[in-house]
């Protein structure tokens, strides 16, 4: 589906000046001091508890299918999961990936 | 090899390496929001605006499946909150520079520029702070400008590719590459296991509800094996 222009204009000021608070927080602002051990622990986990979330029901039930669980994209996810855990390449991953996935679809 | 003095050029070469993961990445999101109904105005306002690629897609996707603001901002602004570490270690190497140095130092505050910026740091914590801001600005040299060249062109192509190269895959597998290194400890591991198993169950709430439990779900989680590891290892930290 298409994006709501309504939506992307409320959303890109919001977004753009949130994420750059939060960079300028410490830095700009705070200046130096730590940040409470229970805080600092949260935070390491925020892009891993969030990013797998993310994609794992289009992985599943994928909307180009109509939620359908499609071979192809299942393996190109574990293809690319497994590329790079063993491999720790970004780019070595989204390529495996990438590759599996129109191997599958076109054989 | 005579060693680079100026700290601007060493700080150029130390982030010239990520490069190879920029420029793919901003293409892929051209293409991605393009095809997701955005104009090349719209694209180019976000890159410049938000300038963090990982929410900038969260953001695409969730719009894309109408979710409603305030989910988009909040899943999106979570996934930069990691951002708040990069923050707190930059301001004892850097906060003593003028407000605007720090204003500017801000906006460009990236994975690539903390990460090469922190190394340096640490390995050579008492060189001067103008030293110091140079290294800071070295490191974004090389990363911005692509950045934002790169979703230009991808902005452009998206809209010349048809439906059947699957484009619509390519986040997902964006995603899991950017996750897979990350998975480096079992707190780590359980997080993403939790964030998984969580999103898939609570994906019948909705507009996208499901997900910002699920990540702090997974996020409690992280952090309570963290906690349960050190204990059995015997330090309180």
């Amino acid at each position: 589906m298409k994006i709501d222009p309504a939506t992307f204009w409320i959303v890109l000021p919001a977004l753009g000046l949130g994420t750059y608070l939060i960079r300028l927080s410490f830095l700009g602002v705070l200046g130096s001091r730590p940040l409470p051990l229970g805080l600092r622990r949260a935070l390491r986990y925020t892009a891993v508890a969030i990013l797998p979330g993310l994609v794992a029901p289009a992985v599943l039930w994928p909307a180009a299918t109509a939620g359908q669980t499609d071979p192809a994209r299942l393996a190109a996810a574990c293809v690319t999961l497994a590329v790079g855990i063993a491999t720790r390449s970004v780019i070595g991953a989204i390529l495996a990936g990438g590759v599996t996935l129109y191997a599958v679809l076109w054989i | 090899m005579t060693p680079i003095r100026s700290p601007f050029l060493r700080g150029c070469l130390a982030s010239a390496p990520f490069v190879i993961v920029v420029v793919p990445f901003a293409l892929l999101f051209g293409v991605v929001a393009t095809e997701a109904g955005l104009d090349l105005l719209q694209v180019m306002l976000f890159s410049f605006s938000v300038f963090a690629g990982a929410s900038q897609f969260a953001a695409v996707q969730l719009m894309q499946d109408q979710a409603p603001v305030l989910i988009v901002l909040a899943t999106s602004l979570a996934v930069n909150l990691r951002m708040v570490m990069y923050s707190v270690a930059m301001a004892p190497h850097l906060g003593a520079a003028p407000f605007g140095t720090r204003a500017l130092m801000a906006y460009f505050l990236v994975d690539q520029s903390f990460a090469a910026s922190q190394i340096e740091f640490e390995r050579r914590p008492d060189q001067p702070l103008a030293d110091k801001v140079a290294f800071f600005f070295g490191t974004v040299t090389p990363i911005a400008p692509l950045w934002f060249i790169a979703t230009f062109a991808g902005a452009v192509v998206g809209e010349a590719i048809p439906k059947a190269y699957a484009l619509d895959f390519a986040v997902p597998i964006t995603f899991l590459a950017i996750c897979a290194p990350m998975l480096r400890s079992i707190p780590h591991v359980v997080a993403a296991a939790v964030s998984i198993v969580a999103a898939l169950v609570l994906a019948v709430m909705p507009y996208g509800t499901g997900l910002l439990i699920a990540a702090v779900l997974a996020m409690a989680a992280g952090a309570g094996t963290e906690v349960a590891l050190n204990r059995r290892q015997g330090h309180e930290d």
